[in-house]
């Protein structure tokens, strides 16, 4: 299975601060796929899942920006009613607790895929073989 | 353990009865000068009811009035001379936050004898010929930098007058002429070793360097940890004020456990800084000293409003002069928060002693019942989790609220968000009006 990365931002919780994250990956090129913003009083965390995560991750350090990288799960979607309650279900019923979540719209009306972050991602791996879920990257359905 | 080493063998270890004989001699000395020389003082202790006649014993130092830096501002630019003009050499003033600065004369016979100080003071850290010091601390009305120049050419150890400052010269200059000891002030260290490593270089192998004098600014035994871990090398407090030479009044020794404050050339006492009342050896309160050596003008029972103790017992080193803490703060930095008296080194303490927090932080003050603190987090303690970032903010709260008994509001911050400067730190922000 491929790794889906995703990209977290410190931030202050001050105006402007998610302007100049965006505005350095415009500047480079760099396509946003899917976005979260958890934030507390005070300050908070920029999630971002980007086309070029490498390139993002040199170019926000640059610009001094306390950034890390973390592993995500991509669970495909159907674009149907249903179809997150269908993957949440899934994960639950296999004891998999959802730490922070985004959705990822690859296709307009055709494929979205649930970002979830877990505790142990590899822990969460095992418990969902077998589960008839399809995950973004390859490996489709382990069946 | 190094050898120990002395600079003035016989005086460093003199017993205490000769000591203490010593320091009366000189005190009435010094004591009948200023009351012959300074018509200000001597009336100041007719009123009190003291003349030099009335000192019969160490004991009775206690009767001679105070001297504060209002007193010696109030001699500006006269100063309170106890030779007459044309024997000093060297004129220093030391700033006050307000209004007038004080006027501080030096005779011949007194920079030698602050040098000589100094030079006990480096020869009992290890430097000495062969070593090659960069002062990094700044040059001209201040005495911080001359004194300590003066003592480290008198060892014999090669001395780069740097100046601060200038970052990039001042490791150009360590790396080209192998410095092995740096005077510095404590924050800039810290500034220094951001440097270098944002540069690409390691602090510990990149330099040659052994030892690093520091003092001028307070610093906690944390921040000495952290600057002797990023260097590799051991710090050493040292203390004095220009208004008793300069550096070189008190300092550490190998031991590291406390300054030795040389009580040949000063008594020390400790007052309570609210009632002046003499405490007990132990106790901590305001460093009182009065100079027993100064010719062109003698101090008597100077206010220094820095917060210390004396520490009881031998030391190792053989030295008998006894030694005061770290300075603990100043009397005049103390905040009071909801009724309770704070010093900011308290909470760096607490803060150098936390994972995941940066180097730099600012005490804000808004209100007489809030404390604010504002915290740079490390860069690498941030894996992208909320939840991490929470409980490092908890426990930030709970351990200064034990510390310091005011439990304070915690703002995380991005690291470099806060000003880092090359001078002194100010770390403590007070917006309150009243």
């Amino acid at each position: 299975m491929e790794k889906v990365q995703q990209i977290s931002i410190f931030a202050e919780n001050k105006p402007g601060r998610l302007d100049k994250v965006t505005g350095v990956l415009a500047e480079n090129g760099i396509n946003i796929l899917a976005t979260a913003i958890v934030s507390t009083n005070g300050f908070g965390v920029i999630k971002f899942m980007v086309d070029k995560c490498d390139l993002a991750l040199e170019k926000l350090r640059a610009a001094g920006f306390t950034v890390s990288l973390s592993e995500v799960l991509a669970i495909e979607m159907k674009d149907k009613p249903g179809g997150l309650h269908e993957v949440v279900h899934i994960l639950s019923g296999r004891g998999v607790n959802i730490e922070n979540a985004s959705v990822y719209v690859a296709e307009s009306r055709k494929r979205a895929y649930l970002l979830v972050e877990v505790k142990e991602i590899e822990k969460a791996r095992q418990k969902l073989k077998n589960s008839g879920l399809t995950f973004l990257g390859g490996e489709s359905k382990a069946k | 353990m190094s050898k120990v080493r002395y600079w003035q063998k016989d005086i460093e270890t003199i017993g205490r009865r000769a000591l203490e004989e010593l320091q009366l001699k000189r005190l009435r000395s010094s004591f009948g000068r200023l009351y012959r020389h300074v018509p200000s003082f001597r009336e100041k202790c007719r009123a009190a009811g003291v003349s030099p006649a009335a000192i019969n014993s160490l004991r009775d130092i206690a009767h001679i009035p105070f001297t504060t830096s209002d007193d010696l501002r109030a001699g500006y630019p006269a100063g309170l001379l106890a030779v007459d003009r044309n024997r000093a050499i060297r004129l220093h003033t030391s700033s006050g936050t307000t209004g007038k600065p004080k006027a501080i004369f030096f005779s011949k016979r007194d920079i030698a004898q602050a040098a000589e100080l100094v030079a006990r003071c480096l020869t009992m850290t290890g430097t000495g010929s062969g070593d090659v010091l960069q002062n990094m601390m700044t040059y001209g009305l201040f005495t911080g930098a001359l004194m300590m120049h003066y003592g480290a050419e008198k060892v014999g150890a090669l001395v780069i007058p740097a100046g601060p400052g200038n970052t990039e010269r001042q490791i150009a200059l360590m790396q080209d002429f192998g410095t092995t000891a740096v005077h510095i002030l404590p924050s800039y260290a810290l500034y220094l070793a951001t440097f270098m490593q944002q540069h690409g270089m390691d602090p510990k192998k990149d330099l040659s360097l052994k030892r690093a004098y520091m003092g001028a600014e307070p610093y906690s035994e944390k921040t000495r940890l952290k600057i002797e871990k990023l260097f590799g090398i051991d710090v050493y407090n040292c203390y004095g004020l220009t208004e008793m030479n300069g550096p070189g009044v008190a300092f550490e020794c190998l031991e590291k456990n406390g300054l030795h404050l040389w009580e040949d050339n000063f008594i020390v006492e400790i007052v309570d800084p609210v009632t002046g009342q003499q405490l007990p050896e132990g106790a901590e309160g305001e460093l009182v000293l009065t100079s027993l050596c100064r010719e062109a003008m003698p101090v008597m029972r100077y206010r220094t409003r820095d917060i210390t103790r004396i520490l009881a017992g031998k030391c190792p080193c053989g030295r008998t002069h006894r030694r005061i803490s770290r300075i603990l703060g100043r009397s005049d930095d103390m905040i009071i928060v909801r009724g309770v008296n704070i010093f900011p080194q308290q909470i760096e303490q607490v803060l150098m002693g936390i994972r995941g927090v940066a180097q730099n932080y600012q005490i804000v003050l808004e209100s007489l019942d809030e404390l604010t603190i504002r915290v740079e987090i490390a860069r690498d303690m941030f894996d992208g989790n909320i939840e991490h970032l929470l409980s490092l903010k908890s426990e930030i709260v709970e351990k200064i609220r034990s510390a310091v008994l005011v439990k304070p509001i915690v703002e995380l911050l991005e690291p470099g968000t806060l000003p880092v400067t090359e001078g002194k730190a100010k770390r403590v922000i007070d917006k309150r009006t009243i």
